[in-house]
């Protein structure tokens, strides 16, 4: 099997770099891909790892850096250049219409000329066509069927079918497993590996590292936008391909002292909402941080979500300093004294044409102004007290938002939940796509927010910060919790396998499941 | 250099789009008083105040709701049922004027929140929703209506137009600038205000900083019912009769009065000074044009060409304050 | 954002089955309940179903017929057109003057002119949604209302009457080749056949339910959406061309102010009560004829029944919202539901 692998890249990527406002995504960024070789690209959230695949297929065009296909230099600066050359990107989230049926959704839009506009659509032909496409895979699917009413992993098979019927050479998938049962994975795997025979090169990436390794020939991993390595899977080990994804100097770190934990402020018990999580029980006193790593789609936003009320649970129990609350919306999780720095900053946590001191006083309007009435001085005012105590970097309060940079609007939301004067305060990704400078800050900001007896509750899958942060960490997979470790007794390694499932021998401080 | 000035121009015009609005005002009124020496009468120019006020009532209520991103086009229709149920209570009924009033208020306030129920509780989209009221308050107005005109006001309420506050200024104008500072005073300066802005740019952003989004979307959609009411009070009033054929095709004049003033269509931007600005252009417009003899309906040219014009525009401006 | 549709989709999934019924059944239910409005009015008023009146009938829905095939395909297309009455009307009143003037006239020339001066209507509007990027429900609010005024400007206000337009024209109405189905009706079936074959047999025609189902994804496939868009609305407005002729000839006259007043709605009722979800994606040819026949057949059992006309209007509305609502909560149930902030 290894034969078919030629010495010879199919396509090659030097030095590419791609920012998008402020924030680096990539820097000088080397790949290759060989044909009929798996090749994963790992790293942890925010390496970079999407965008350099959408690049590759087209959908971003890097700022610098060059791309050689068969040895040429190519231009891809559009999805349907990337799709003449023969890649085809498949998607995070499938890109199927819903209301078309599986055989158009593996035809339409691939391979239209001027001329075939004008002859009609021979649907039996097209049937036939899809029936021997689906069968090459594979799949039982009907290429009559409405593709709505399909599951993820039907939908994935419809666009790999679809870039079959281009021939592609090139197929790049984006955690294609990420919301695939065990059977629907090795199912998906089949498939790869026999397009691996046939001579595609395939780029994948996932967070399962075990995933990882049974399927691919070659592993790159990617840190903070940087290339760190590229190893054949026989060189490297589970131990050290994690070592390279998370390996920053944890002395960088702040360190906080030890906490003497308080009573306890917020509890839930076997919370559960629809398949998504269930059975998640914990606790988070005063003064402490809990940190809760996992993978993407673990569920831990989700469970965020249920005790801030955006989409409350439906089952199991919420106790908040020891009192049993209902929350059925984020008004009422307020006034509980709640807050909730959301992980999608632009879409959750921020109105972006508003101002800094408009956003900031958005949580807390009908408190500040019981009457109903602004008073304009008092918003700014509050501004440039948060401005001056998270040392936030603008011109001017009045400021728009979005001029801001990441590490500033993330210092505006959490000036936000500091105004509504939260006693626990859940915080999601909280330092996800901001520059060191700004993480430090937002890490001092949290041991602050302890001593002064705050519970905070901090989702994040940046390992390092987990272990250096927390007093407690709680670890979710698949929408349970997996493991609990204290302080003392986590590390990067144990926790990572509790989150992947991966049994790692030798460790002390086994997972322990909760709840 | 030169360049960077226009660019630094077109970024504030696209950040104050109010400053094309007053230039578009200027120029109406230049125009208006070429077209006819008439036109700089003041009386001449108060009086024809009466007529467009009633789009600019509905034009603020308007403004909130595309303010919080919806839009609704039942304005006009709302306004001739609230006109024709008001009637009918009053001359078919005979129930007191001043009860009347009352009732045709809360009328209009439960059109609003028939629209705002749909918009809200079932999540559909205003504009499929007020497309439909659109055509079902218009089609209640003529069932309940018929072809006649109904008329029978008592004499203290009819005439509205012919109340001159201070021996100039007409009362429309007056309810309509003291509705215009409430609601330039409730969108700017009060928390209500607030939470309609941000709703319209950012919606889940206001939902997850528990803002009570359904229920301010509920409200704007009622104040725009209870807008239709004073309307239709105002019309009936200056009319003295009744019919299901009022406003007709309002709802365009009055969206257009709302972008003109430089509200974004998606939501989000725009004050009440703009809105009131616009008014006044299309006022002028209407009023130029009248004194010219041009007729209602080649007008209409005019005013759908100004909506395509303003929004364009809008929408070009913020592509080019993007890049 | 992944994880969130699956979700809904794991959710609905106990519902779906039912829902998913009910809308492949969709055409049958609108044929049921023009059955059931047919029954009715006949057992009502026995005349209802005589020859006479399934004429008047048959000549009602032509128009209606064919602007509804345009507009449902803008409908797909996630979009809407308002300003289909006022394009029916000006290219209406610019053939009768054409008539007035030049009474001699190939008809069959009129046509074409008709159709390419409702394209050119439908093209400024297309290229306003989808170069310039502005809303369609603007658009086209603001061109029904510049064309209405445009058909002014043209008559100067004056109409034209019956002894103006050609016998031949007015004929088209009333004289048939065959069965004793009327000429116009005959065009209007073509209008409907070409649109199948258009929106089923053609790539460019799957594109529009591509885009109207996920224009993003039609975007990253490489589909032309901009300039689907804009052929979508040059067909549209085409349609609504040749409807104008075609009301010269049903009603024999062009009165500039009553002319295609409403029409708008009534197409848009069809289209809706079709299953046309104004959510964009879906809508089939088949459905809309239902939906025009349903309302042509509301249209007369009113009359005949002794129903006031002004009931018109309000049962159209109320048609709108229904379908809408129905549509919705369908939607939901299958866990389809999309965001509705596309088409303002």
């Amino acid at each position: 099997m290894r034969s078919t692998i030629s010495e010879r890249p199919l396509l090659q990527a030097r030095g590419i770099s791609k920012a998008f406002g402020v924030v680096r995504v990539l820097d000088e960024v080397d790949f290759d891909l060989r044909a009929g070789e798996v090749h994963s690209l790992l790293g942890e959230n925010g390496a970079g790892k999407s965008t350099l695949l959408k690049i590759f297929g087209g959908v971003h065009r890097a700022d610098q850096g060059e791309m050689l296909y068969r040895g040429e230099p190519a231009t891809v600066d559009h999805p349907q250049k990337a799709r003449e050359l023969g890649i085809a990107l498949i998607h995070q989230e499938p890109l199927t219409f819903p209301d078309l049926d599986v055989a158009e959704n593996i035809f339409l839009g691939h391979g239209t000329t001027w001329k075939s506009r004008f002859i009609p659509i021979k649907w039996k032909d097209r049937y036939r066509e899809a029936r021997r496409l689906l069968d090459e895979l594979g799949v039982r699917l009907d290429p009559r069927a409405r593709v709505h009413g399909l599951s993820t992993a039907d939908q994935q098979m419809v666009e790999m079918a679809g870039a079959l019927s281009q021939n592609a050479r090139i197929l790049l998938m984006d955690e294609p497993t990420a919301s695939l049962t065990p059977e629907e994975t090795r199912e998906l795997f089949r498939i790869v590996q026999r397009l691996r025979e046939q001579g595609t090169a395939i780029v994948f990436i996932s967070h399962r590292l075990e995933e990882v390794f049974s399927l691919s020939d070659r592993i790159t991993v990617l840190r903070d936008g940087k290339f760190v390595a590229t190893r054949r899977k026989e060189e490297t080990s589970i131990e050290e391909v994690i070592r390279m994804m998370v390996g920053r100097p944890l002395g960088k770190f702040y360190e906080r002292e030890e906490a003497i934990p308080g009573k306890t402020l917020l509890k839930v018990e076997s919370l559960g909402r629809g398949r998504r999580f269930s059975g998640v029980s914990f606790e988070v006193r005063a003064g402490e941080i809990v940190g809760m790593a996992g993978l993407v789609g673990a569920g831990r936003t989700d469970v965020a979500s249920a005790i801030f009320g955006i989409r409350p649970a439906d089952t199991g129990k919420i106790e908040i300093r020891g009192e049993a609350v209902r929350i059925d919306n984020p008004a009422q999780a307020i006034r509980l004294k709640l807050a909730y720095v959301p992980e999608d900053r632009q879409h959750h946590g921020l109105v972006l044409p508003f101002s800094v001191a408009g956003n900031v006083t958005m949580a807390s309007l009908r408190r500040l102004f019981p009457r109903g009435w602004l008073r304009p001085p008092r918003e700014r005012e509050l501004a440039e007290d948060y401005r001056t105590r998270l040392s936030i970097n603008l011109r001017d309060t009045s400021q728009p938002v979005w001029e801001l940079s990441g590490g500033n609007q993330q210092k505006v939301v959490l000036s936000k939940w500091l105004i509504t004067e939260p006693e626990i305060l859940i915080l999601d990704e909280p330092t996800r796509g901001i520059d060191v400078g700004a993480k430090q800050e937002v890490h001092h900001l949290m041991g602050e927010l302890c001593r002064q007896g705050k519970a905070v509750l901090m989702i994040s899958s940046d390992l390092p910060e987990v272990l250096a942060l927390s007093d407690r960490i709680l670890v979710m997979r698949e929408g349970r919790l997996t493991g609990h470790f204290r302080r003392e007794e986590a590390t990067a390694e144990n926790v990572m396998a509790a989150a992947t499932g991966q049994p790692l021998p030798g460790e002390k401080g086994t997972p322990v499941s909760s709840g | 250099m030169k360049a960077s000035f226009w660019r630094r121009l077109l970024s504030g015009v696209a950040r104050y789009p109010e400053w094309v609005t007053f230039l578009f005002l200027v120029a109406a009124f230049v125009v208006s008083a070429r077209l006819s020496p008439f036109f700089l009468d003041v009386f001449y120019i108060f009086d024809s105040t009466s007529y467009y006020v009633e789009i600019g009532i509905l034009a603020l209520a308007m403004t909130f709701v595309i303010i919080t991103g919806n839009i609704d086009l039942s304005v006009a229709s709302g306004l001739a049922l609230v006109a024709v149920v008001t009637a009918m209570l009053h001359v078919q009924l005979g129930l007191p004027m001043e009860i009347v009033i009352v009732l045709s208020l809360g009328f209009g306030a439960l059109l609003g929140l028939f629209n705002g129920l749909l918009v809200v509780k079932l999540g559909l989209p205003s504009l499929a929703v007020t497309l439909g009221t659109l055509a079902l308050f218009r089609g209640a107005a003529q069932i309940l209506a018929g072809d006649h005109s109904i008329s029978g006001f008592p004499e203290w309420f009819i005439g509205a137009d012919f109340v001159r506050v201070g021996g100039i200024v007409p009362l429309p104008l007056i309810v309509f600038i003291g509705l215009a500072v409430i609601f330039g005073l409730m969108l700017h300066k009060t928390v209500f205000g607030r939470y309609l802005y941000a709703i319209g740019a950012n919606e889940m952003a206001a939902r997850y900083a528990g803002l009570p989004v359904d229920r301010v979307k509920l409200a704007v959609f009622v104040v725009s019912g209870l807008m239709m009411s004073v309307g239709a009070l105002l019309k009936v009033s200056r009319l003295s009769v009744a019919r299901y054929d009022l406003a007709m095709g309002w709802e365009l004049a009055v969206v257009t009065t709302v972008v003109l003033g430089g509200v974004h269509i998606y939501g989000g931007r725009g004050g009440i000074i703009g809105v009131v600005l616009a008014l006044f252009v299309i006022g002028f417009l209407r009023t130029g044009m009248g004194v010219a003899n041009i007729p209602q309906e080649n007008q209409l040219v005019v005013i759908g060409l100004l909506l395509l014009v303003a929004v364009g525009l809008g929408i070009l401006l913020e592509r080019f304050r993007r890049n | 954002m992944s994880e969130k549709g699956t979700l809904i989709e794991v959710e609905a999934s106990r519902g779906r089955s039912v829902a998913a019924t009910v809308l492949r059944f969709r055409e049958l239910g609108i044929a049921f309940f023009v059955l059931l409005i047919v029954a009715v009015a006949t057992l009502k008023e026995p005349r209802f179903i005589d020859a006479a009146n399934l004429r008047n009938i048959l000549l009602y829905i032509p128009l209606i017929l064919i602007v509804a095939m345009g507009q449902m395909m803008v409908i797909v297309s996630r979009n809407i057109d308002l300003s289909v009455g006022s394009t029916l009307a000006f290219s209406a009143i610019v053939i009768g003057y054409l008539f007035v003037n030049q009474p001699d006239f190939p008809i069959w020339l009129a046509a074409v002119l008709a159709v390419l001066i409702g394209a050119v209507l439908g093209a400024v509007n297309g290229a306003l949604v989808a170069w310039v990027g502005i809303p369609a429900i603007i658009v086209t609010l603001g061109t029904m209302s510049v064309y209405r005024g445009m058909v002014f400007i043209y008559s100067g206000g004056r109409q034209v009457s019956g002894a103006d337009l050609p016998e031949d024209l007015i004929d088209l109405a009333r004289t048939s080749p065959v069965f004793g189905i009327p000429w116009i009706l005959i065009l209007a079936l073509i209008v409907v056949i070409l649109a199948y074959l258009f929106l089923r047999y053609t790539e460019t025609g799957r594109e529009i339910y591509a885009i109207g189902s996920n224009p993003r994804a039609a975007e990253l496939r490489g589909i032309p959406v901009k300039l689907n868009l804009f052929l979508v609305f040059t067909i549209c407005g085409a349609l609504a061309g040749l409807a104008g002729i075609l009301f010269a000839s049903r009603f024999g006259y062009v009165n500039p102010a009553n002319t295609g007043v409403n029409f708008e709605l009534i197409v848009i009722s069809a289209a809706i009560i079709g299953g046309a979800n104004v959510f964009g994606g879906s809508g089939t040819v088949l459905g809309t004829v239902f939906g025009c026949l349903l309302i042509g057949v509301i249209h007369n059992a009113l009359s005949v029944l002794g129903i006031s006309g002004f009931w018109q209007t309000a049962i159209y509305g109320l048609a709108i919202i229904l379908a809408v609502a129905l549509d919705a909560v369908l939607q939901r149930r299958l866990g389809k539901r999309k965001e509705g902030a596309d088409l303002l």
